[in-house]
């Protein structure tokens, strides 16, 4: 066996001023692929702003705040953003009071009753419903779900708000399910075993000790889930109309905020033209709706990290 | 004189574990929705468009006699569009993830930009449109084109990657880290051979995932302005291109009840493709887990 | 040193263990009266904490130096300080001078990845690479630029051999490091610092989280490094501490107290302090 001696080699191996220089570029390089996600946000404020206030130029950001009516199509258009805002709160709402117990219940259950093999079988599926494109699912609502709902009370009209919220719904509920599921897990053992050595049920030590000691947590979940719902475009585009209006029925036809910027978008709006500065001045509401309630949920999960 | 009475407990109690064993099964029917929602889409679709899965379909372009309608162009066209994002999106993400991870001081700016990054990732995805479409459509003169839908879709999915990969890197332990620098390598040198490769499965994942995220998300394409009936397939980044959930959203608008069956045929291919993808990053995730 | 390198150059052809004997006497004449580490008034800070003080202290080549002391008396901070790792915590601070064979290691012209090429490591819990042994033993070489499938061969073999573990894994070099039981691990660990050749190895308790068996075995092997290597080994097992090291040096809140050869530190403490420590009365 030849007798290589390694510890010449490597003081031979002056390779070092490379390695140096590029030991000194790396954390450059590194620091200015990480400012595109910085520039990614400025980018996002400054053209919703800049095209906002080209909107404001034409069209009165009073009329904007206080008018009930959307009519960007009309000869004489009117521009209420409220009647917008009505129409994405009413799929926010049916969604959420559909998925808000659904979802707990789900997380309850993988959290506090469900085997590790039931909990390996069930997280993956929850992750399956989770990644369905959301144009799946306003397929699913339009031919499945409206049809169903319409067998049931005929007076519904094709396009509702029914049926996309309650599959908006079904969208968040993986959400609300497992980030809930991981607040409730992080709870100490120590403090169920404290409630049900005094001879507290499950059911109970999971409503007076494991809920509100996870309570921030699941808060955080269910902020992030409305901010979801919020933003959810396809299900609504296909399924809820384009109808703006700020009444309170359910029943017919509406249009929302994210639903608006798709039918301007797909119909070619003019460059230039008041519509088209529109979708920035509707983009600049839902963003700042979006926003909030990301907001809101960090201070929830912030707190919740606090605690434990 | 008792403060508790015995036989009050003992009364109450067959009360509460009744309600304590029929809640578990109202719990449990709660995690069954899912499951039952899933299953009911998946036989509806398979139903609606199991037959329309022909040759043909995947060989013709997009049309509107639904007798010739195909998904050539879509499905060519996303596939064009996952290749171009995924290598943007994996050097912007992974480039990002180690910088916070490895080299970032800890003082504001850090701060900063972490929170910036949790924001981003909640911004609707028809935000991310709009910005595609004054920043790269419009300012940068690419048009609807392969790149200017790439570059959108990098910059939505790249937060979800950055958070996977902080947390693969995270998860090597620092004692290898120490391992590698007590020899005299250098830092560049632990990072790819040492940290890059034990936190791969984890950022592997996290890419996935997210690009399965972008291959079925349609609202920042339709913001950007891609066509649904091109009898054409991009050449090259810089060509329009269709893709298929555009295909899926334009024809779910068809009055025609025969194209229901086509959108189902095209949500099914979508669904497979989609189907694929988990299955890969469920078995990387599977496998490489659990390893420290 | 001009004398060793003759010397080796004249016995490349004759074995291994030969050229190694012949090196060790050589070596021990020639170098034996230079101190291959000293701490010159050495003082560290963790922020506030003013963790070393004052420390002088000579290390003497190819011998074993344990040191000693209670958890928290700085120990394992003093033995980072000399390959520099210490300066990984942000919030350090340092003053005085550590001498490498008398060039401060703080000195400019010597980067740090070159010093600690030089001086090895071997840390507390094994922490093998998640690689195949043979990826971990060769990693130092291939950090410094060697490819050659040949020498990358014959240097994972030596060093495996140098760690006593070569019979128990040349059938599986390809297999994951973390296979192999807690004290295998260590001694891979231990091979693959012996890899790059080191002049000195740094030992961080290596045996503190082994079982008794894997540390006999360890230990023993300490013996025969000693002829080709200089050891500095932190420790905080006194038995450990007097039957294998040449001098010990008694660490307490942050200062030297003693420092002597081993039997004089476990038989005739000068300082009242080393004494209660070694005889158990606290720590």
């Amino acid at each position: 066996m030849n007798d290589y001696n390694i510890r010449e080699m490597i003081d031979n191996k002056k390779g070092r001023r490379s390695t140096m220089f590029i030991e000194k570029m790396v954390p450059i390089i590194l620091l200015v692929i990480t400012s595109v996600s910085v520039l990614t946000t400025i980018g996002i404020l400054v053209t919703l702003l800049s095209e906002t206030v080209m909107f404001f130029t034409r069209v009165s950001p009073i009329e904007f705040l206080t008018s009930t009516e959307w009519s960007a199509f009309s000869s004489d258009p009117e521009w209420g953003i409220f009647a917008l805002i009505m129409g994405t709160l009413k799929i926010t709402v049916i969604a959420v009071a559909f998925a808000v117990p659904i979802g707990l219940g789900a997380a309850i259950y993988l959290s506090e009753y469900a085997s590790d093999r039931v909990r390996r079988i069930i997280k993956p599926i929850l992750e399956i419903l989770a990644g369905i494109p959301t144009v799946v699912y306003g397929f699913f609502a339009l031919t499945f779900v409206t049809p169903l709902i319409r067998g049931i009370w005929p007076e519904v009209n094709l396009f509702n708000a029914i049926s996309p919220g309650l599959v908006v719904g079904v969208m968040i509920i993986p959400m609300i399910a497992s980030l809930s599921e991981d607040a409730m897990s992080s709870v100490p053992n120590s403090m169920r075993e404290g409630a049900l050595g005094l001879g507290s049920t499950r059911l109970e030590t999971v409503f007076k000790v494991v809920l509100p000691a996870a309570v921030s947590g699941i808060m955080a979940s269910i902020v992030l889930a409305v901010s979801r719902a919020i933003g959810e475009t396809m299900i609504v585009s296909i399924a809820a109309g384009s109808t703006p209006n700020a009444s309170l029925n359910i029943m017919e036809s509406l249009q929302t905020m994210t639903g608006f910027i798709v039918q301007v978008a797909s119909g070619d709006a003019t460059y230039g033209s008041d519509v088209y500065f529109s979708l920035y001045a509707v983009g600049m509401t839902l963003f700042v709706f979006t926003l909030l309630m990301n907001v809101i949920a960090q201070w929830f999960s912030r707190k919740f990290r606090e605690e434990y | 004189m008792e403060l508790i009475n015995k036989n009050e407990i003992g009364k109450k109690l067959s009360g509460r574990l009744l309600l304590n064993k029929s809640m578990k099964y109202i719990f449990l029917l709660c995690t069954l929705v899912g499951l039952v929602v899933l299953a009911t889409l998946l036989i509806d679709t398979i139903i609606d468009g199991w037959s329309y899965l022909t040759t043909d379909f995947f060989t013709n372009f997009s049309s509107s006699r639904p007798e010739n309608a195909g998904i050539k162009g879509a499905l060519i066209g996303t596939l064009w569009l996952m290749a171009t994002t995924a290598p943007i999106a994996i050097i912007l993400s992974v480039g990002t993830a180690l910088y916070l991870e490895e080299y970032a001081p800890k003082n504001k700016i850090t701060d900063f930009i972490k929170i910036n990054i949790s924001n981003l990732a909640g911004v609707p995805s028809v935000v991310f449109g709009l910005l595609g479409l004054t920043l790269f459509v419009r300012m940068a003169g690419l048009g609807n084109s392969v790149l200017a839908a790439a570059l959108t879709m990098s910059l939505m999915i790249l937060p979800v990657i950055v958070v996977a990969s902080q947390e693969a890197i995270r998860s090597v332990p620092s004692s290898i880290r120490e391992a590698s620098i007590g020899m005299g390598a250098t830092k560049w040198q632990t990072i790819t051979r040492v940290i890059l490769p034990a936190s791969l499965p984890g950022i592997i994942t996290g890419i996935i995932l997210s690009l399965s995220r972008a291959i079925g998300e349609t609202a920042p394409l339709v913001v950007i302005g891609i066509p649904t009936i091109l009898l054409f397939t991009p050449t090259g980044v810089f060509d329009t291109f269709s893709a298929l959930p555009m295909q899926i959203f334009s024809w779910v608008k068809m009055p025609n009840p025969e194209f229901q069956s086509i959108t189902a045929a095209a949500i099914l291919v979508l669904l497979f493709i989609l189907f694929l993808m988990n299955s890969v990053a469920i078995y990387i995730r599977n496998k490489y887990s659990k390893r420290f | 040193m001009t004398l060793t390198k003759v010397k080796e150059e004249k016995n490349m052809k004759t074995t291994h263990d030969e050229t190694v004997q012949e090196r060790n006497f050589e070596g021990r004449i020639a170098e034996q009266a230079q101190p291959v580490f000293q701490a010159k008034d050495f003082n560290l800070w963790y922020g506030d904490n003013h963790a070393l003080q004052n420390i002088d202290l000579d290390f003497n080549r190819n011998e074993i130096s344990a040191i000693i002391g209670p958890s928290g008396c700085g120990k394992s901070t003093f033995i980072k300080a000399l390959n520099r790792m210490v300066e990984l915590v942000p919030i350090v601070r340092t003053e005085g001078d550590i001498l490498y064979r008398n060039q401060s290691i703080f000195d400019k012209s010597l980067t740090v990845e070159e010093l600690r090429t030089k001086v090895g490591m071997v840390f507390q819990k094994p922490n093998p690479f998640p690689k195949s042994i043979y990826d971990n033993v060769a990693y130092g070489a291939r950090v410094h630029g060697i490819r050659n499938k040949k020498v990358l061969d014959q240097v994972v073999e030596k060093s495996l051999k140098g760690a006593a573990i070569w019979d128990e894994v040349k059938d599986r070099l390809n297999d994951n490091a973390y296979g192999l039981s807690g004290g295998q691990q260590q001694r891979i660990c231990i091979a693959r610092a012996l890899a790059i050749e080191p002049d000195v190895i740094l030992m961080d308790e290596p045996t503190s989280a082994l079982d008794p068996i894997s540390t006999t075995k360890i230990e023993d092997l300490m013996q025969e490094l000693k002829k080709d290597y200089s050891i500095i080994i932190v420790t905080h097992n006194m038995q450990q501490a007097a039957r294998i090291s040449d001098r010990t040096a008694f660490f307490y809140q942050g200062h030297v107290i003693e420092y002597d050869r081993t039997n004089v530190i476990f038989e005739k403490p000068k300082d009242q302090r080393t004494e209660d420590y070694v005889s158990g009365r606290f720590g």
